[in-house]
């Protein structure tokens, strides 16, 4: 049967007690507020994206479940240092992770840590917390200037 | 004494396993289970005497409709109102305050008026105010709590004055359990000249109410949260404001005549029942009250306590739990947060031992930031819960906090 440590993953546990990029960056040229309602999560992420159209710095601040918090600390983590362009991809591959079936394997040379999420596969209500922060990081890059939701 | 085995047995859902554990149902706030003559009365009615009411001269409809009413007789004895013309079926609790507000407050509340609630509230008991408010130009006025999730008495005095049109006070907190001291609020609200709406969504299962001897002059609540069926509630009203308030919703059953020019309205309760009602739901919802008339509040308050103080015991005793909600007068809930372990984290751990309970907000928002807490895990119980279903959660609780030590 599916192990909570499956979701509950040491390094999930490892990144919502010590989240990576967390705070407000002192230069940013995009960010934007995450917030599902229902749960209270909160994200705001901020991005800087550098003349080479390079993600030089990325974070992010709030409040919410270890899911959510981990997922946000991961996807700042994998996304810093990157091109903007490659992001829509990036973007895609979560979300088609933790959408997929639960007996497809995770791409785990192109997910990398990220691949330690795709347990809220077997959470359909957990779900949202995983994508919010990447819902959040879209708004921003797009200045939408809508709050993101996942819900 | 009540035997717990018994009336465990009439609750069919009770006996099953989640994940391969026995269920424990600690999510009665959010909704009761059902007992077994509730889900016959309603499969009853659709086997053999499903037909619409009031209209018919078959069989059929003369049974719907005396089902129908029926259910209404037995509501109207078990919250003593003085007849069924005071007695309105609505969708539920929160359909109950939209017809008031938009009837007798549309009709009575204008610019420079006030509505006074309180900071317990929860959304159904807001909003609709609020729009209210916007809509007449008049104020709405909050009237604050205590650490302990309690009324301030002497403030919400402070905030009455003959401004105030309607107070509108839960009976019982869904996200607290506060019982609030609803004879003085509805005392001191009448001594300025207010209305008063009691909200007992969470309170009609759990404390006797008896709307003549309260004199409240809207008394509101859902089946769902008393072993009857979701959908159907009822607000119960006096029947001289009833009378003067304007129809809600137009249609059928709400009319006596109608031309192109115009329409009378039928009489209470019917007045405030356009359409074909939730007939089955009625039905269910008059057998749940037999259900709770046959096991008697006494019985229900004796247990409900003893099990609550079983509960509260254990929370005080686990390290690195914080009670949200500690009110002298309370009962059924347990509201609280763990020190590392956030409430929907929690709610998704003790869900595979087969542990019901609800992580949020609890759709009373203004309770979390009064507590500064963005949600929290709450255990509800009812006269089906045991003690050792308390004791399996306080395992899968410590289970959580290993997980993220």
């Amino acid at each position: 049967m599916f192990d909570l440590r499956d979701l509950y993953m040491q390094v999930i546990v490892d990144h919502n007690k010590a989240p990576r990029n967390f705070g407000v960056l002192k230069e940013y040229n995009h960010d934007a507020d995450g917030y599902n309602p229902l749960c209270g999560d909160k994200l705001h992420v901020y991005v800087h994206v550098n003349d080479d159209e390079i993600i030089e710095d990325i974070s992010f601040e709030g409040e919410g479940c270890a899911i959510s918090v981990a997922s946000a600390s991961l996807m700042t983590e994998t996304l810093k240092g990157k091109p903007i362009a490659d992001f829509p991809d990036s973007f895609e591959r979560f979300q088609h992770m933790v959408t997929s079936d639960i007996n497809e394997e995770p791409d785990e040379e192109k997910l990398g840590k990220l691949a330690v999420l795709a347990g809220v596969r077997e959470f359909p209500s957990r779900i949202k917390c995983a994508v919010l922060c990447w819902h959040t990081l879209k708004s921003a890059v797009e200045d939408s200037h809508e709050i993101a939701k996942t819900e | 004494m009540m035997d717990i085995a018994k009336i465990r047995a009439d609750f069919p859902i009770l006996s099953q396993q989640i994940y391969g554990k026995e269920l424990a149902y600690l999510d009665n706030a959010a909704t009761t289970q059902k007992p077994q003559c509730v889900i016959d009365a309603i499969s009853h009615y659709y086997a053999f005497d499903n037909a619409n009411v009031h209209r018919g001269v078959h069989a059929l409809s003369e049974r719907a409709t005396a089902e129908y009413e029926g259910a209404r007789k037995i509501i109207a004895g078990f919250f003593n109102a003085r007849s069924e013309r005071e007695v309105i079926f609505t969708r539920g609790t929160t359909e109950a305050i939209n017809l008031i507000a938009s009837s007798w407050g549309g009709a009575n509340i204008r610019s420079g008026d006030e509505v006074l609630i309180t900071h317990m509230e929860h959304h159904s008991n807001i909003v609709p105010w609020q729009m209210l408010c916007e809509h007449v130009g008049a104020t709405l006025k909050v009237a604050p709590i205590n650490d302990a999730g309690e009324l301030i008495m002497h403030e919400f005095e402070a905030l009455l004055s003959e401004r105030t049109k309607l107070v509108g006070v839960v009976h019982m907190s869904n996200a607290l359990g506060t019982i609030n001291p609803i004879e003085a609020i509805i005392e001191k609200s009448h001594a300025v000249g207010a209305k008063v709406l009691i909200d007992g969504a969470q309170a009609a299962a759990h404390l006797a109410v008896d709307v003549q001897a309260l004199d409240c002059d809207f008394y509101v609540t859902s089946a769902h949260k008393m072993y009857g069926p979701t959908g159907i509630g009822v607000l119960i009203g006096k029947e001289d404001i009833l009378e003067s308030m304007p129809p809600y919703q137009g249609g059928g059953d709400m009319i006596r005549m109608v031309t192109f020019e115009k329409t009378e309205y039928n009489d209470l309760p019917y007045k405030f029942e356009a359409g074909t009602p939730h007939i089955s739901g009625a039905n269910g919802f008059g057998k749940a009250i037999e259900y709770i008339q046959n096991i008697g509040f006494e019985a229900i308050s004796t247990r409900e306590k003893e099990l609550l103080a079983y509960a509260t015991s254990k929370a005080e005793a686990f390290d690195g739990l914080r009670q949200i909600g500690t009110a002298r007068e309370k009962a059924c809930v347990l509201s609280f947060v763990l020190d590392s372990v956030h409430p929907h984290d929690l709610g998704t751990i003790v869900d595979r031992d087969g542990i019901a309970i609800r992580a949020g907000h609890h759709c009373a928002m203004p309770v979390m930031q009064f507590f500064k807490v963005p949600a929290t895990a709450r255990a509800s119980f009812s006269i089906y819960n045991t003690e050792a279903e308390v004791d399996a959660l306080f395992v899968a609780l410590k289970k959580a906090q290993d997980i993220f030590a």
